[in-house]
């Protein structure tokens, strides 16, 4: 072989159905597309049009999570939908699939999840693919060894087109994470960290690679955390290379090989981790040991801070100065103890079962403070599922949480579950911009752990206290 | 699509950094299944108050910004969520390009595709677009210049495919539906 190469590069080089040139962006194939119904009714629209098929029906799979409602009765229970338009999108949705032969995981089956939950669930995120979907958190199936990004709608055309983008190559940025993750201390807390040092823009233009220790020492559900929110910090993708972890979540997952298949997949798989000496465009190094459960404080992922810390002073800084008026916070000031209105568990970053039991931990034989309202979605029905086996649903009833069927749900705010104008919300979701989980909402991005001791205490709190 | 060959107009200046895309075309307005008629929610938290009217002092609400063609902003723009309604917005309001020193990826890709020309300047450049807001400037594709009213010409980075598809209003799906042999090749020695 010739000169090392990073895993990045690995998967882009056995993608390329043409190269790169001076005049044109590589062609790259895509392994699996995953579908949603906020952002593919338009482009079904434009295959309609031009009398065009879905290319490879095998490798598309498409499901609904945004606009979805995560109360039981509008599920399964016949109750209508609450906001006709996306009652009308979810219907557009199913229409367009059954039109043109792509599988369909519908509002009431067993498998329906939130997009980035479901693929890795089912074993069709697996290293070395191409991912793509029209969501920006598509980096999340990184954590696999992937190449994964998210996409707009007329991309999401091409794809369903021809099974292929065209892509300029982005560069290289490696992570390097020394160290282990203290007590009380998340993968979501390592990677708002990460995001709070390169900033909210350090990672344009390039694909991250999370490499070291603290990152190895990861499962896969803290990993995929890590990646989903690689896009917060401007990149392009997140990756983790895989590894004996990745190999032994992915056996028996019903959509990955098996038997022989899977013996072969894994001896590919072994290849793709960057080689010794691979050279990365970028590079920036973080020590996990000392890192504290962390809080956002304004309105981008990167005004982020330790849970014990004191907001920055930026005062004069636009920017800072809008976040602060919106906040209802000031340079200075600590957010700890400070009055919380809702607490929500869920999204893409940390729905999975994992997150659960680590909110339910702290909950077991506690109360929600009297006035939060807690809201716990879980990622994927199958994540649901595997939660009331366990009891965690009774956990989370009994202190007086609401425990809902899965969706994006109040990451997002467009099916409903919102939090009102001036209400704090403490979330495990991955944005806290300006009226993201409705307008006027005040969002503080937090760990599982976090957002459970918040509940409990009905204030700003450190887990770590009631570990 | 339409082609693309110069754009003159006055500028919008709004010199927030970060702009992300929940603020250009918040969530509760993509359950559309069309691209059409999104311009009236351009921005819509930032040029409304709660009750629907018009905040007098929000930059688009002013009678100077009518007919406007060019958008500048602080670094960062576009930021967030991967929605290509935030370039539809844009252009259903009357938008052709946004110059920023720096535009995020996404955003980026999905303006190049829709028409909507995504600029990226220097700093000094940007300081003086950003103090001087309604500046008539023209911003040339074929040569890759952006010309100030002081005379002053600036180049800024286009990428050449882009620039042949804009330019020509080449369509995109068209010139990928023609490699199909090359990916039939591809599938052939690519078993899933």
């Amino acid at each position: 072989m010739n000169a090392p190469r990073t895993l990045f590069q690995k998967v882009w080089q056995q993608h390329e159905v043409v190269p790169e040139t001076a005049d044109t962006p590589a062609v790259l194939f895509i392994d699996l597309h995953l579908v949603h119904e906020v952002t593919s009714p338009q482009a079904f629209a434009v295959l309609r049009e031009r009398g065009l098929p879905v290319r490879r029906r095998d490798l598309t799979l498409a499901t609904m999570d945004h606009s979805t409602p995560t109360r039981t009765e509008q599920v399964f229970g016949g109750a209508p939908v609450q906001i006709e338009a996306a009652a009308r999108q979810v219907r557009q949705l199913e229409a367009n699939c059954a039109e043109f032969g792509v599988e369909l995981l519908n509002l009431r089956s067993e498998l329906r999840g939130i997009v980035h939950i479901i693929g890795p669930e089912l074993g069709l995120t697996r290293p070395g693919r191409t991912i793509v979907c029209g969501d920006s958190h598509t980096s999340t199936h990184g954590a696999f060894g992937a190449l994964a990004f998210g996409i707009g709608t007329t991309e999401v055309g091409h794809v369903l087109a021809t099974q292929c983008l065209l892509q300029r190559k982005p560069r290289t940025f490696a992570i390097n994470v020394g160290g282990r993750l203290p007590p009380g201390v998340c993968a979501k807390d390592l990677v708002l960290a990460i995001i709070g040092r390169i900033g909210v823009e350090g990672g344009t233009g390039h694909v991250l690679e999370y490499r070291g220790e603290a990152i190895r020492a990861l499962d896969m559900e803290g990993r995929m955390t890590v990646c989903n929110m690689s896009i917060e910090a401007g990149a392009r993708a997140g990756m983790i290379a895989p590894d004996d972890t990745t190999y032994a979540w992915l056996a028996d997952r019903p959509r990955a090989p098996a038997g022989a298949e899977f013996e072969r997949a894994v001896a590919h798989w072994r290849t793709l981790p960057s080689d010794p000496g691979a050279v990365f465009d970028r590079e920036h190094t973080v020590e996990a040991d000392g890192l504290a459960p962390m809080i956002s404080y304004g309105t981008h992922p990167g005004m982020v801070m330790p849970i014990g810390g004191a907001i920055p002073d930026r005062k004069g800084d636009p920017v800072f100065d809008q976040a602060m008026a919106y906040m209802g916070f000031s340079a200075g000031a600590a957010l700890r103890d400070r009055p919380v209105n809702v607490v929500f568990i869920g999204s893409c970053t940390n729905g999975r079962l994992g997150d659960l039991r680590a909110a339910a931990s702290l909950l077991r034989g506690r109360k929600v403070a009297s006035g939060v309202r807690m809201l716990v979605v879980p990622g994927s029905q199958q994540v649901k599922r595997a939660a009331e086996a366990e009891g965690l649903d009774r956990v989370f009833l009994d202190a007086g949480a609401e425990w809902r069927e899965s969706g994006c749900s109040m990451c997002i705010g467009m099916n409903g579950d919102t939090v009102a104008r001036g209400e704090y919300s403490v979330s495990t979701s991955n944005r806290n911009f300006e009226g993201r989980q409705g307008a006027g909402a005040r969002t503080l991005l937090a760990s599982p752990l976090t957002a459970a001791a918040c509940a409990v205490r009905g204030r700003i709190s450190d887990p770590r206290e009631l570990l | 699509m339409e082609k693309i060959s110069v754009i003159t107009s006055r500028t919008v200046v709004l010199p927030a950094a970060n702009i992300d895309t929940d603020q250009i075309i918040p969530a509760r307005f993509l359950t559309t299944t069309t691209r059409a008629g999104l311009g009236r929610h351009l921005f819509t938290d930032w040029r409304y108050q709660a009750d629907g009217t018009p905040k007098p002092d929000f930059v688009l609400n002013r009678p100077e910004s009518a007919g406007c063609a060019i958008l500048v902003a602080g670094r960062n723009l576009g930021c967030g969520s991967s929605r290509e309604h935030a370039p539809w917005a844009l252009l259903d309001h009357g938008f052709r390009a946004v110059i920023s020193t720096e535009i995020a990826d996404i955003f980026r890709n999905n303006s190049l595709k829709n028409g909507l020309l995504p600029v990226v300047v220097d700093q000094a450049t940007s300081d003086w677009l950003l103090a001087h807001p309604g500046a008539e400037v023209t911003i040339d594709l074929g040569t890759a210049q952006l010309r100030l009213p002081t005379g002053v010409s600036v180049g800024f980075p286009v990428d050449p495919f882009a620039r042949y598809c804009l330019h020509n209003g080449v369509d995109e799906l068209g010139f990928l539906l023609q490699q199909d042999p090359k990916i039939a090749a591809y599938e052939h020695g690519h078993p899933q």
